[in-house]
């Protein structure tokens, strides 16, 4: 078979293989220099972050023992020998965990109500004032950069410490992110249905309502039910900074050493967390068909 | 101008009975999902502790302490906020490099049309799903047992949960791709490692730069918190304004990390324009 393919005669050859040299040649230099770059930038950024290697390769062996640790129960043995003293706090932990689902649950409906009430003033093809789309835009956008649990600081402060706290932490930045993809979802939207209700003399609010909504409820949903689940795992950490859920049990698990205790919690909530994202994928295919689980 | 013909409503109401009278368990679906969300809203409001008079004073509270906030002012400490977010910076961009370079390999893993078996890839699944399910706070908090305090464990607190993620996404992009190129290749006798060279990288890797880049950009966000469990960074100077209540610090620290994303986003919206192209750029 090899015969078949057919080998140019040797100037022709030479030509071909110099033009390719030549195009790669070129593009070779620029990864080179980018890549040079990005090295630079990275031994920049290995300095700014302290990274000191032998302090790594001397406590690594902590990291995994710290695993060994978590996974070994006070009398020596492993964790899944006894289930039942390794979730003691099982019935504490279990309501915590209801708690922090519950914080996302209501976070998220506030979030999703008001990034509905503000997404229309948002997107371009709908908003009634260009100045009002700025001002919107502008408000959604700190909503969403500011980290939830730097709001939840704040919260803390103004509400005292406790679930509520962080269910306003969530809710704010729900609003930014759901604000700004529902708005997306708006812009996308065809506009031939608002032109036929407009016709008809109907205001900007039967406009949004009769001509936009059907075609953008469900996409709506869509994002919110993945809202939900980014937020139960954003919620199992709020207790960190005192604003309720789970993640207060953790830390201090974590702070004080008990070991069989984090991997319990850890186990719990990686287990809901997996419940919750196998639920709303559920519910997802379910309510929109297969096409709109992204 | 010609009259419609009227409709004849008994007709049509036989021809379509569904749409006139649709059976009652369709037509209460919807009403009855939203009381039934409605009422689990209402039971997380008692539950969770919200009452009136907490959220007025709250917001009353709130409301002052915007008042304070304002004008943002770093005070004598603008240099340690500027070491600071550099510090964050580098925890972003060196702990989003390390999950990219470890998650490659284990991606292909996870990918079906490298590893067609499901007893390797399943497990291999399954803990990059527990990956991430783990918070990166978590993570933080870790780290700082195994290497102290500081931003080195947040670079590997950053590094290990976007494992997880990058795992995923990667070894979605590698299922993606097309498969002619790696029969090509394959055609003219070249090995697996060939395959995986010549035929799938050039099709995954612009797409897994982009990729790279976004998270990049989340991580400046990601970097700036966990500074709040101790991990270093500009979280460290803000948790530590909050709970001194000194407020015009507090919200310049905002403003710089505000200023900080806005830049970040920028240069890698650029950046990501210049290597997959217009129409890729999400």
């Amino acid at each position: 078979m090899a015969s078949a393919v057919s080998i140019l005669p040797g100037p022709q050859l030479a030509a071909l293989n110099d033009a390719y040299r030549k195009a790669v040649a070129s593009k070779r230099l620029r990864m080179t220099l980018a890549t040079a770059v990005f090295s630079a930038c990275l031994i920049i950024a290995a300095i700014g972050a302290e990274v000191n290697l032998r302090t790594f390769f001397t406590h690594f062996g902590n990291f995994l023992s710290y695993f060994d640790r978590i996974f070994t129960l006070e009398d020596g043995t492993r964790v899944w020998t006894n289930i039942g003293e390794w979730f003691w706090g099982w019935r504490k932990w279990l309501w915590m965990l209801g708690e922090t689902i519950l914080i996302s649950y209501v976070g998220t409906l506030i979030g999703a109500v008001l990034a509905f009430v503000l997404n229309f003033f948002a997107a371009e093809n709908t908003s009634p004032v260009p100045w009002l789309r700025f001002v919107i835009r502008r408000l959604l956008e700190f909503a969403r950069t500011v980290p939830g649990i730097v709001f939840a600081l704040i919260f803390v402060i103004a509400f005292g410490l406790g679930p509520t706290a962080g269910v306003l932490a969530i809710a704010i930045h729900s609003t930014g992110a759901l604000g700004k993809l529902f708005s997306e979802i708006v812009e996308n939207a065809d506009m031939k249905p608002v032109e036929g209700v407009r016709s008809t003399g109907a205001s900007w609010l039967s406009c949004m309502r009769f001509a936009v909504l059907p075609q953008v409820a469900a996409g709506y949903a869509s994002y919110a039910l993945l809202r939900f689940e980014i937020n139960v795992r954003e919620a199992s950490v709020m207790g960190f900074v005192g604003a309720g859920g789970i993640g207060q049990e953790l830390v201090v698990a974590i702070r004080k050493f008990y070991y069989s205790d984090v991997s319990a919690i850890l186990v719990s909530i990686i287990a809901t967390v997996f419940i919750i994202d196998i639920g709303t994928g559920w519910m997802r295919s379910r309510l929109f068909g297969r096409e709109a689980r992204t | 101008m010609s009259q419609l013909p009227k409709p004849d409503s008994e007709q049509l109401r036989a021809k379509y009975p569904d749409v006139f009278d649709r059976p009652a368990s369709s037509r209460l679906a919807m009403p009855a999902m939203m009381i039934g969300a409605f009422a689990i809203f209402i039971f997380g409001l008692v539950d969770l502790e919200f009452s009136p008079a907490k959220l007025i004073s709250g917001l009353s509270q709130l409301g002052w302490i915007t008042l304070m906030m304002i004008p943002p002012d770093p005070g004598s400490s603008l240099p340690l906020y500027l070491t600071a977010l550099g510090e964050t910076l580098s925890i972003a961009l060196l702990g989003t490099t390390i999950a990219a370079v470890l998650a490659l390999p284990v991606s292909l893993l996870a990918a079906r049309n490298i590893v067609p078996s499901g007893f390797l890839r399943f497990p291999v699944r399954r803990l990059l799903d527990s990956i991430r399910g783990v918070d990166t706070l978590i993570w933080a908090l870790v780290w700082i047992n195994v290497v102290g305090l500081g931003p080195f464990a947040g670079v590997l607190a950053i590094a290990v949960s976007d494992f997880g993620a990058f795992g995923k996404l990667f070894s979605e992009a590698i299922e993606a791709a097309d498969k002619k190129q790696v029969e090509g290749i394959r055609a003219s006798g070249g090995n697996a490692l060939h395959e995986i060279r010549f035929g799938l990288m050039p099709q995954v890797l612009p797409v897994i730069a982009g990729q790279v880049l976004y998270f990049i950009e989340s991580n400046t966000r990601s970097a700036t918190i966990i500074g709040i469990v101790g991990a270093g960074g500009i979280g460290l100077q803000l948790a530590e304004q909050i709970r001194v209540l000194e407020w015009q610090k507090v919200s310049f620290l905002i403003l710089m990390i505000l200023v900080a994303v806005a830049a970040i986003d920028w240069i890698s919206g650029k950046l990501r324009f210049a290597i997959i192209g217009k129409r890729a750029v999400v």
